[in-house]
């Protein structure tokens, strides 16, 4: 029998460690991986070719859609962009709002990402705990937007709407029964903001829970240290961002060094790893949700404190509200025009970028003054990362390929567009 | 115009002299254009020079300039002048904290070709692939010019101004020859919302 070397292993599409719908062909020298070529596309939808087709305010639900696991950071990007090329001003409440559900929805993702990461190379318990907050979170979201996960919130110009006064809460049914109905609605007696803040106050126990679970674990660190090492020259070569670079050393984040919104009244800190593996990148997430609870909590503090507009006054590019526009004819006309034709953008190009939970997320817009945008490019940090798969995989053994994908925190949504 | 940027174009006219084809400053933005012959000798002096250092390529992606302007979205045969095809980077200094972006079109629409800017930033790797993939723009000196989004097999470049919403094939399993087959799209391209470009100041009061 003839002797065989190396041969090709297919990991994916439909593979639970490959987040999604990865097809991986990795060319196998006995267990170690000598080349990993990642197929992508299995999940393009075209985002960007469909939001040519339709008007601004049309686009805003797809870009919830693109990391369905931190949803309402996409939209924020392309509400910036387009804020830029019409230079409005967005009201401050507004802005706190949108930093305070981008950190929540960094928590959101986070939790995904370390929860999913842990049950790959084997501990199951993990993801348990970090669902149970993530479903706090995303009761946050349905109390705000309406919806659990695809919120369609934020607006060019502003949020679709202000804060809800009170929590909805909890009813008795087959699946509840009154005991935890009372537990579960303990929390939620009082208005949004009381829920949240009562959040940022657990979840650091939460935070110490995980630690306790993972960061001294012997199997995790043994599945994650020394894993995937990139320095930090690599990590800018490959174009990393966020979590990624941070974890080579880099100390690189867009909320400090070219802050957006009100990143630069809040007080927070840059975490960096030093060996630039898979448990500082680890280490590097498990900080940051802690420090995106403490902006949290700053934000809950000042939005208590100012009620105001949440989106601005200019009707050719925020609706009138229903009662104006039931009353007054130009109001009527506004918000038909509004509907029908949409915002028309003035002819230019911008680009902005945002720290997502996953790295700079950014969307580059062409107009050229028509009501639909000429060229939108998404620019997601999940597909630079995934694009240095080879690299960070090459000389690694096949389980290890599964913690790359999973400190990677891909998701295909993000990935394909 | 802040003065940081202001720095920015007066760093990039020393370096890069006759090479710069334009420099544009707006909202807060710094666009270069470079001639397409410059394209990769400048992308080199904007890495390595001391006072632009831009150790990072966020994004490339091609663009399609064949509808620029256009009122409706169908797609009109006429000849094309213009350069149609660009490619565009945005690229970020972690060390002085600015943003470029740089555009270079290609000289035949029929055929365009720019080149690769994998060697210098290593992240252009898989963003050329998707120029590639959906503009059909070539880029020379890339290793691996393989599609990387569309499915395996397909045809034509679908972001192109021509190339229909719906495209041109359509999948699904076929019972009889217990097979997914492809076939010609049966569904009709339409549009709900027509794409309009109001005159300066429409709808202001006064105006009508």
């Amino acid at each position: 029998m003839a002797e065989i070397q190396n041969y090709t292993l297919n990991f994916g599409p439909q593979h639970p460690a490959a987040h999604g719908v990865l097809r991986l062909v990795l060319e196998l020298d006995g267990e170690m991986v000598v080349r990993a070529d990642p197929h992508i596309g299995l999940l393009h939808r075209a985002t960007e070719k469909l939001a040519e087709q339709k008007t601004f305010l049309q686009s805003v639900p797809y870009l919830d859609r693109l990391d369905y696991t931190s949803m309402l950071i996409n939209e924020h990007p392309y509400v910036m962009a387009i804020e830029r090329l019409l230079g409005i001003e967005v009201p401050l409440r507004a802005q706190y709002i949108r930093v305070m559900f981008d950190e929540i929805t960094r928590i959101h993702n986070h939790l995904l990402s370390i929860g999913t990461q842990a049950l790959d190379v084997g501990a199951m318990t993990m993801v348990l705990y970090t669902f149970r907050e993530r479903e706090d979170i995303a009761d946050m979201m349905e109390a705000t937007t309406g919806a659990r996960m695809h919120g369609a919130y934020y607006r060019p110009g502003g949020v679709y709407r202000d804060l809800p006064g009170q929590m909805p809460r909890y009813e008795v049914n087959k699946f509840k029964n009154a005991k935890t109905v009372k537990s579960l609605n303990e929390a939620r007696s009082g208005s949004l903001l009381d829920f949240i803040e009562d959040f940022t106050n657990r979840f650091p126990g939460y935070c110490d829970d995980y630690e306790t679970l993972l960061t001294d674990n012997r199997i995790w660190k043994q599945r994650l240290v020394d894993i995937g090492i990139v320095s930090a020259e690599r990590a800018l070569q490959l174009g990393f961002t966020g979590p990624m670079l941070r974890g080579s050393g880099v100390e690189w984040d867009l909320r400090k060094k070219q802050p957006y919104e009100v990143y630069d009244r809040l007080d927070f800190d840059i975490p960096v790893g030093t060996n630039g593996d898979c448990y500082d990148r680890y280490l590097v997430r498990m900080e940051e949700m802690r420090q995106a609870n403490r902006i949290i909590k700053q934000c809950v503090a000042w939005l208590r404190e100012h009620p105001g507009p949440v989106i601005v006054d200019n009707h050719k590019v925020a609706p009138p509200p229903r009662e104006k526009m039931k009353g007054s004819m130009e109001e009527l006309i506004h918000h038909f025009k509004l509907f029908t034709e949409g915002i028309h953008v003035p002819a230019g190009e911008a680009y902005a970028g945002i720290e997502h939970a996953k790295g700079e997320f950014g969307v580059y817009l062409i107009s050229d003054g028509a009501n639909k945008p000429y060229r939108m490019k998404l620019r997601s940090a999940a597909f630079t990362h995934l694009s240095a798969m080879d690299e960070m995989a090459k000389g690694h053994m096949i389980a290890d390929a599964v913690t790359i994908i999973g400190t990677m925190d891909i998701v295909f949504g993000d990935v394909d567009r | 115009m802040s003065a940081k940027l202001e720095k920015l174009c007066q760093n990039l006219r020393s370096a890069l002299g006759d090479r710069v084809g334009s420099i544009n400053c707006a909202l807060d933005e710094v666009t270069l254009v470079v001639a397409v012959a410059d394209y990769s000798a400048v992308a080199k002096i904007l890495r390595d020079h001391p006072d632009l250092r831009f150790e990072q390529l966020i994004d490339l992606c091609g663009v399609d300039y064949a509808a620029y302007g256009e009122v409706t979205s169908a797609w009109q045969e006429e000849p094309a002048v213009a350069p149609r095809f660009a490619a565009v980077s945005h690229l970020l200094s972690i060390s002085h904290n600015w943003r470029l972006r740089l555009r270079v079109f290609a000289a035949d629409n029929s055929f365009p070709v720019v080149d690769s800017l994998t060697p210098i930033w290593n992240s252009a790797n898989w963003f050329e692939r998707e120029a590639f993939d959906l503009f059909g723009i070539l880029f020379e000196g890339h290793t691996d010019l393989r599609r990387i989004l569309t499915d395996y097999g397909f045809i034509g470049h679908p972001f192109r101004k021509d190339f229909p919403i719906s495209g041109y094939v359509e999948m699904r399993y076929d019972a009889d020859q217990k097979r997914v087959i492809y076939q010609p799209v049966t569904i009709e391209p339409r549009e709900v919302t027509p794409r309009i470009i109001r005159e300066e100041n429409y709808g202001d009061s006064g105006r009508g």
